[in-house]
């Protein structure tokens, strides 16, 4: 059965004056049409350049992709021309920025941004476009939405922007949209509104999503799939029960740990991860988390493991992932700071 | 659903004033986007800007109004050449009597204003008696047409260049400013001074040289600037958003980068259209560039040359082609240090 998606093996580096950084190690994923699914990490893990490599928008140079193929209905998206990938950018994959309020032209309406992806990939006339990115703005919930066409980005609340970048990404019909962490600079309440928004136009158009979150709480809802990245590799992979219930690695553990949880019966401290992400700078040969790691053994400083399948559709990089599934768990020492 | 706070839109739209109203924003406002807004509304109501306006509003009506102010003295004299009086080399103080080549009309303000019913000298004549009043007068178009000529030509070309050196980068970015380099390693005047007069032989006099000279040793200024500020520029979030909805690289620059890099240029620009016309005089003055005769302000100058030991006695020689440049020069200043204020950051909101 063939995926709509299919990421296999891509390797993203960086040439900088201070070396090589090892930013993407060699991840492989499939998403498949309408499915949904969430790529977590800290910041620096890879999350946000392994879709930009998708999308063929890493900045070159310093950034090269090096390996992997991305296999978008068959064709190999790494090999197409800058005018052939023009036409799937914004077309068939659509893109969702972090911060709403860098994320929109401050001197262009808001009319006319939208309307020139919807004039270039739909080839409709200007009033045409119009018609379509006012139907686009009161579909994402902007009231008056043919009047605010001529309205400026400065003029719309945060939210009702990040909705305008939503409406923009959905507005010719894209196969996939990618949310590169979307509701990281909102308000709390505005983030489970967009949230709640990009659920319900999933319903209604059946794209698929790849969410780009540091937060594993924020998408538990939402997707199908997880993804958690650590340091430019996939460290754990599976459907959201799968990795929320029965997680196999102890970076996934560690994440969860440090989720506040309202509902819970007794009283817990968060537990943080100690230490501070790995320096990509340095080839990796031992298992990148080990340093910050409880469950580290021996084996760990000498070589890294590969994501190998520890239940069906359930992946995890880890030598102990066979105890930690079964429910290994070791407490912090005594003592230490929490 | 969404909350209250974001489903209640005035009918009219609004923006945030500075003191966090809501007011309702102009049709202006609307059309002209956040920026450009900003930016008229700043020139329009700083009064340092206001003058500066006023200044070149007022030479550019002395352009327009030429042939009313200083009518030639035939229907074909050729406007841009000033009129003399005869060949003697000292210069005669204002009020002389003009007795050959006075204008053939006399306008109603002339007596008005005079009291006279002849041409006489108003500002007096240079050495060589050249009519001081017409060459200031019909010298204004001169200086507008050389000040919007050589400041649009190379401002073009340093955009051009500083655009695709500042957005491509690399190589190309690389190649471009060391060429850049090699153009600013000149003292900017002596540079000019030097290919006007080598251009002087294959242009004849004229205002060409000169012109061609600015151009070719103004431009690199626009182009640094102007890369400074895509580089700056093309790192947004919105341009990045652009190019991930499928974006040419000719329309992020034209439509989302230029846009908001261009304001400082802007600053530039108009400084400079002040500044390139006392070049341009300068280098009159030296004797390069328009032949002997043409309106041009530093031109008149240049005939004081050997009177400056009688300057007491033909302190008119001097001083009033001075003021043309001197106040051409301070309008556009005027005007050019009122939008630095507006676009600088550290400024913004400063003042109400």
């Amino acid at each position: 059965m063939s995926h709509l998606l299919e990421v296999k093996n891509l390797v993203t580096r960086f040439y900088t004056e201070d070396g090589i950084v090892h930013a993407v190690n060699g991840i492989s994923y499939t998403l498949d049409e309408g499915e949904s699914m969430a790529i977590v990490g800290e910041s620096g893990s890879g999350k946000s350049v392994s879709v930009l490599s998708v999308m063929g928008l890493i900045p070159s140079p310093p950034g090269k992709v090096e390996a992997g193929e991305v296999i978008l209905n068959g064709r190999d998206l790494l090999k197409l021309s800058p005018e052939e990938m023009r036409h799937i950018r914004g077309k068939e994959i659509a893109m969702v920025f972090q911060d709403p309020m860098t994320s929109l032209n401050p001197v262009l309406t808001i009319g006319r941004q939208m309307t020139e992806g919807i004039e270039l990939h739909l080839g409709l006339s200007k009033e045409e476009a119009s018609q379509r990115a006012a139907e686009m703005l009161s579909l994402v919930g902007i009231p008056n939405a043919e009047d605010r066409l001529n309205d400026y980005p400065h003029q719309f609340s945060g939210g009702q922007r990040q909705r305008i970048g939503i409406a923009m990404a959905l507005s010719c019909n894209p196969t996939i949209l990618i949310a590169d962490e979307p509701t990281t600079a909102l308000d709390v309440t505005i983030q489970a509104q967009i949230i709640d928004l990009v659920k319900k136009l999933k319903e209604q158009l059946g794209m698929a999503i790849i969410w780009i979150t540091h937060d594993l709480g924020v998408v538990a809802g939402l997707v199908e799939k997880v993804a958690v990245m650590y340091a430019g590799f996939i460290v754990e992979m599976g459907s959201v029960h799968d990795v929320y219930k029965d997680t196999s690695h102890p970076y996934t553990l560690g994440l969860l740990e440090s989720i506040p949880k309202i509902d819970s019966k007794e009283k817990r401290r968060l537990i943080p991860i100690p230490g501070l992400p790995p320096d990509l700078l340095k080839e990796p040969t031992q298992c990148p988390f080990a340093p910050r790691c409880r469950y580290a053994i021996d084996k760990c400083w000498e070589e890294n493991p590969p994501l190998v399948a520890i239940a069906p559709n359930h992946t995890a990089a880890c030598w102990r992932a066979e105890e930690i599934h079964e429910g290994l768990r070791i407490d912090l020492p005594a003592g230490e700071p929490a | 659903m969404t909350s209250s706070a974001e489903t209640t839109t005035p009918k009219r739209p609004v923006a945030l004033g500075e003191e966090f109203y809501l007011r309702e924003q102009s049709r202006l406002e609307q059309m002209l986007g956040p920026e450009w807004y900003r930016l008229l509304k700043g020139v329009v109501t700083n009064p340092l800007s206001v003058a500066g306006l006023i200044i070149i509003l007022g030479f550019i009506f002395m352009a327009a109004f030429a042939p009313v102010l200083a009518p030639p003295p035939t229907p074909n004299w050729k406007t841009t050449l000033i009129p003399r009086d005869g060949f003697k080399p000292e210069p005669q103080p204002p009020g002389t009597e003009w007795k050959r080549n006075a204008p053939e009309t006399i306008p109603f303000w002339y007596k008005t204003l005079t009291g006279r019913d002849e041409w006489v000298h108003l500002l007096g004549t240079t050495s060589g008696q050249y009519d001081i009043f017409y060459g200031i007068v019909w010298g204004s178009r001169t200086a507008l047409l050389i000040g919007g000529l050589v400041v649009t030509t190379s401002a073009l070309i340093g955009i051009v260049i500083g655009s695709i050196a500042g957005f491509y980068g690399g190589w190309v970015d690389e190649v471009l400013m060391r060429i850049v380099e090699v153009f600013i390693a000149f003292p900017f005047l002596v540079a000019a001074l030097i290919l006007s007069s080598i251009l002087v032989p294959i242009f004849g006099r004229s205002i060409w040289p000169s012109s061609i000279a600015l151009v070719v040793f103004g431009w690199t200024g626009y182009a640094r600037l102007l890369r400074g500020d895509i580089l700056a520029t093309k790192e947004r979030d919105y341009v990045l958003a652009a190019r991930a909805s499928g974006a040419k690289d000719l329309h992020l620059i034209l439509r989302h980068i230029l846009p908001n890099a261009i304001f400082p240029t802007l600053v530039v620009l108009s400084l400079d259209m002040g500044a390139i016309v006392l070049s341009f005089a300068a280098l009159s003055f030296l004797g390069i560039g328009v032949q002997e005769g043409y309106a041009d302000w530093g031109q008149i100058v240049s005939f004081a040359r050997a009177w400056i030991l009688t300057l007491d006695k033909h302190w008119y020689i001097i001083v009033y082609p001075g003021l043309a440049l001197l106040f051409y020069g301070l309008g556009w200043n005027l005007v050019g240090d009122a939008l630095r204020d507006i676009l600088d950051p550290r400024l913004r909101g400063s003042r109400s």
